[in-house]
C-alpha cells in the first residue's frame, strides 16, 4: 500500500498550505482537481512550467492547493488574466479553472473570446449547476423547472449549452464527462492540456448542499449515481432520439481539430514585422 | 534626441516604450485610442505584445497576468472604460502587480462628452475601487511632459509594486506640441525587485526589509500563490487580524514612506505672494497665462502645479497655506482638487473656479479670481 507521500495527488499539493480544503464533504470538486493532478503527472510537465488561474467561487478556491504558479482572480476574469499571462509567456501551461456561474454568466464574454482566439489556454468549467459559495442561487446551466435559493418557483430560465457554445466561438478541443467518470476526465483534462489552442473541458459536477437539498436529489452517493445513470457516451448518443438526448449529459470528445494558435501567430507577426524594420533600415 | 511635433497621447504611447513597456491590452475609446493604435504598431518592433481585448475589464485583467509574466504592461482608457477598470485597479492594489492605467479624462458622467475635455476624475481616481488602497496618479501639463511622466508612471510602479494611474486629459491627450524625445537607452528606467533567495525560501509577501518585496515571475521557478482575497506573507487566503492589519498598514506604508520620491510639484513661488494658483494638467495652462498676466499689472501671485495628484502633496499647500491669503483652485470639473486644497489650508482661503461643461477653465476666468473679482 502507498504511504500518503507516495500518492501522485501528494507530490503536487502544496507543503505548506494547510489542509482541510474550503468545500463541502461529498463535492465534486476535489475529483476535479485529482484529475488535473493526474492528467499534469501524465504528461510530465515540470511543476514550474505550469500556471494554474482561477475565478470566484468555490471552483475559484482550487489553485491555492497546487503547487504550480497559481493566481486566484476576479469573478470571471480569470481567462483575461490568462490570456494576459500567457501571451507574456506562452511557454507555460496556462490552465484555467473556473465554475458555471464563473465562467458563463459574469465571464462568458471572456469565455467567448478566449476561445474565438483560440489562444493555448486550457479551460476547465466545474459545471454543479449553481451559485454554491453564495448559497445556491441559480446560475447560466441551472436546468428548467430546478428551484435554486433565487428560483424558489422553479427556474425558468433555459441552461446554456457550455461545449457547443464553445465549439461555436472557435475552440479547438472541447471535451465533457462528469466527476463519476474520473478516468475518463483525467484522459480529456490530459488530451486538454496537449491540444495547441484553446481547448475546453466541462466537468459536470452536483452540489450536494444547495442545489442537492434544494431539488431533493439524496445523497452525494444518490447525486454520483445519478451522474452515472443520467449520461451517455457521444456515440450511444447518436443511437438516441434527440428529445432522448436532451435528457442525457452526453460524454466525450465532442469537438478536436487543429488551427493555427495565437500566440505563436503573434510571434510569427512580430518576427515578420522585425524582418520588414531591417530591411527597411538596409535599404536607406 | 529628435525633435518632432506630436500629440499628448503619441507621446504616452512613446514614453511606455521607452520605459520598457512590453505588453499592452486595451479597449477602443475616445480620446485615448491613439495610443492604442501607435501601440499596436510600434511594440511589435520591439518584440512586445499588443492585444485588443473584448473589453476594459478584460485589458486590465490581462496587463495584470502579463505582468505576473514579467513584462512591464499598460493600458489606455477614457472615462466610461475607466469604470470598468476599477475591480482590477483594486485587485492590483491587493496583489501588489505593478501596471499603469493612462485614463485620458473625457467629460462625463457616463457616456458624457467623449471628445470634450475633462477633469473630472481625480477622485474616482483615489477612490473608484472599493476598500482602502493605496494609489499613485500622475498628471502632465504638456506634450513633453506626457512622455516624462509616463516614464515616471511605469519606475513607480514597478519600484513600488502598485498600480500608477497617469491623469491625461483630452486637451493634453490631442493637443500637438513640440517634443525633444530622448534617445530611448538614455531614459532612466527602473526594474522590480528580484528576489535573491532559493524557491523554497521565498515568501512573494514578506520577509524584506522595505516595505516592498522583492517580486517572482511566473514562470522561473518560484512557485507561489496570488489572491485577490487578504493574504498572509506566503499569499495564502487569510482571516486572521495579526495578518490582516499588519498587510494593510505595509501597502500604505510603503507609499507613505516614500513622499519625497513620489510627489512631483512644479513651483514658482516667493515668499511675498499672498495669492496662490494650485493647479493641473491642462487647467495649468490657463492658469499659467493667467499669473502671466496678473504679474504684468504687479499682483504679487504665485503658482504651484501638481504633476503628482495622489498621494496628495500636503506639504507643499500646507506650506503654500502659511504665506498665502487667498488660494485658487482653478479645475475642470465642480470642485475636486479643492477639496483636498480645502482639507490642508482651510475652506476660508480657497477660492474655486470650475468649468464642468467639456471646455477648458480660461485664462480669463483664472485672472478674475486672481484680480479678486
Amino acid at each position: 500500500m502507498l504511504t500518503h507521500a507516495e500518492h501522485t495527488e501528494y507530490m503536487y499539493l502544496r507543503p505548506t498550505k494547510k489542509f482541510p480544503n474550503v468545500w463541502c464533504a461529498g463535492c465534486g470538486i476535489g475529483i476535479v482537481m485529482g484529475a488535473l493532478i493526474r492528467a499534469v503527472d501524465r504528461i510530465g510537465l515540470d511543476k514550474d512550467d505550469v500556471a494554474l488561474i482561477s475565478g470566484i467561487g468555490c471552483t475559484g478556491r482550487m489553485p491555492v492547493y497546487m503547487d504550480f504558479n497559481t493566481m486566484h482572480t476576479t469573478h470571471g476574469r480569470a481567462l483575461a488574466f490568462a490570456t494576459g499571462l500567457k501571451i507574456a509567456r506562452p511557454s507555460l501551461k496556462v490552465i484555467v479553472i473556473m465554475g458555471d456561474g464563473d465562467a458563463l454568466a459574469i465571464g462568458g464574454n471572456h469565455f467567448i473570446h478566449a476561445a474565438r482566439r483560440n489562444i493555448g489556454l486550457t479551460a476547465i468549467v466545474v459545471n454543479n449547476a449553481i451559485y454554491g459559495m453564495t448559497g445556491g442561487q441559480y446560475s447560466p446551466t441551472t436546468p428548467i423547472g430546478a428551484k435554486a435559493a433565487t428560483a424558489p418557483y422553479g427556474n425558468i430560465e433555459p441552461p446554456m449549452p457550455i461545449c457547443e457554445l464553445a465549439k461555436a466561438a472557435g475552440a479547438s478541443f472541447v471535451a465533457r464527462s462528469t466527476v463519476y467518470h474520473a478516468i475518463e476526465l483525467d484522459r480529456f483534462i490530459e488530451q486538454a492540456i496537449r491540444k495547441n489552442g484553446f481547448s475546453l473541458v466541462e466537468a459536470v459536477s452536483y452540489c450536494p448542499t444547495t442545489f442537492g437539498r434544494l431539488n431533493k436529489l439524496g445523497t452525494t452517493v444518490d447525486m454520483m449515481r445519478q451522474l452515472k445513470e443520467n449520461s451517455v457516451t457521444a456515440s450511444a448518443a447518436e443511437k438516441l432520439t434527440p428529445q432522448e438526448r436532451e435528457m442525457k449529459i452526453v460524454r466525450g470528445v465532442m469537438h478536436d481539430i487543429d488551427k493555427p494558435e495565437y500566440t505563436q501567430l503573434y510571434q510569427q507577426l512580430i518576427q515578420d514585422v522585425q524582418a520588414a524594420e531591417k530591411a527597411k533600415t538596409e535599404n536607406s | 534626441m529628435t525633435v518632432r511635433l506630436m500629440q499628448g497621447n503619441e507621446a504616452v504611447a512613446w514614453g511606455a516604450i521607452a520605459a520598457g513597456c512590453r505588453f499592452f491590452a486595451g479597449y477602443p475609446i475616445t480620446p485615448s485610442t491613439e495610443i492604442a493604435e501607435m501601440l499596436s504598431r510600434e511594440l511589435p518592433k520591439v518584440a512586445g505584445k499588443f492585444i485588443q481585448m473584448e473589453d476594459e475589464i478584460g485589458s486590465l485583467a490581462a496587463c495584470i497576468g502579463a505582468s505576473v509574466g514579467g513584462l512591464k504592461s499598460c493600458t489606455a482608457t477614457s472615462g466610461p472604460g475607466f469604470s470598468l477598470m476599477q475591480e482590477h485597479i483594486g485587485y492590483a492594489a491587493m496583489t501588489e502587480v505593478p501596471v499603469v492605467i493612462v485614463n485620458v479624462q473625457r467629460l462625463g458622467p457616463s457616456t458624457g462628452q467623449p471628445t470634450s475635455a475633462s477633469q473630472g476624475d481625480v477622485m474616482q481616481a483615489r477612490w473608484g475601487t472599493h476598500g482602502d488602497h493605496p494609489i499613485i496618479a500622475l498628471s502632465p501639463v504638456s506634450v513633453s511632459q506626457s512622455f516624462d511622466l509616463t516614464v515616471k508612471a511605469f519606475n513607480f510602479s514597478e519600484k513600488y509594486r502598485t498600480p500608477v494611474i497617469l491623469l491625461m486629459d483630452e486637451v493634453i491627450g490631442h493637443m500637438r506640441e513640440k517634443i525633444e524625445l530622448p534617445d530611448f537607452d538614455t531614459v532612466e528606467r527602473v526594474e522590480r525587485i528580484a528576489t535573491d533567495v532559493p524557491p523554497e525560501w521565498y515568501k512573494p509577501y514578506g520577509d524584506s526589509l522595505s516595505d516592498v518585496p522583492p517580486m517572482a515571475n511566473f514562470g522561473e521557478g518560484y512557485r507561489y500563490h496570488i489572491t485577490g482575497l487578504f493574504h498572509d506573507l506566503l499569499g495564502y487566503p487569510t482571516t486572521r487580524l495579526d495578518e490582516i492589519d499588519p498587510w494593510i498598514q505595509r501597502v500604505h506604508r510603503k507609499i507613505e514612506r516614500n513622499l519625497n520620491d513620489i510627489i512631483l510639484v512644479d513651483e514658482d513661488l516667493s515668499d511675498s505672494d499672498r495669492t496662490v494658483v494650485v493647479t493641473f494638467g491642462a487647467s495649468a495652462r490657463s492658469a499659467r497665462h493667467a499669473v502671466k498676466l496678473a504679474r504684468q499689472r504687479r499682483i504679487k501671485v504665485g503658482m504651484v502645479t501638481l504633476l503628482t495628484i495622489w498621494p496628495f502633496a500636503e506639504e507643499v499647500i500646507s506650506r503654500v497655506a502659511r504665506i498665502a491669503r487667498r488660494i485658487i483652485v482653478p479645475e475642470m470639473n465642480l470642485g475636486q482638487l479643492a477639496l483636498e486644497v480645502e482639507r490642508v489650508a482651510g475652506r476660508n482661503k480657497v477660492v474655486r473656479v470650475n468649468r464642468a461643461n467639456g471646455e477648458m477653465v480660461t485664462p480669463q476666468m483664472v485672472l478674475e479670481a486672481i484680480e479678486g473679482r
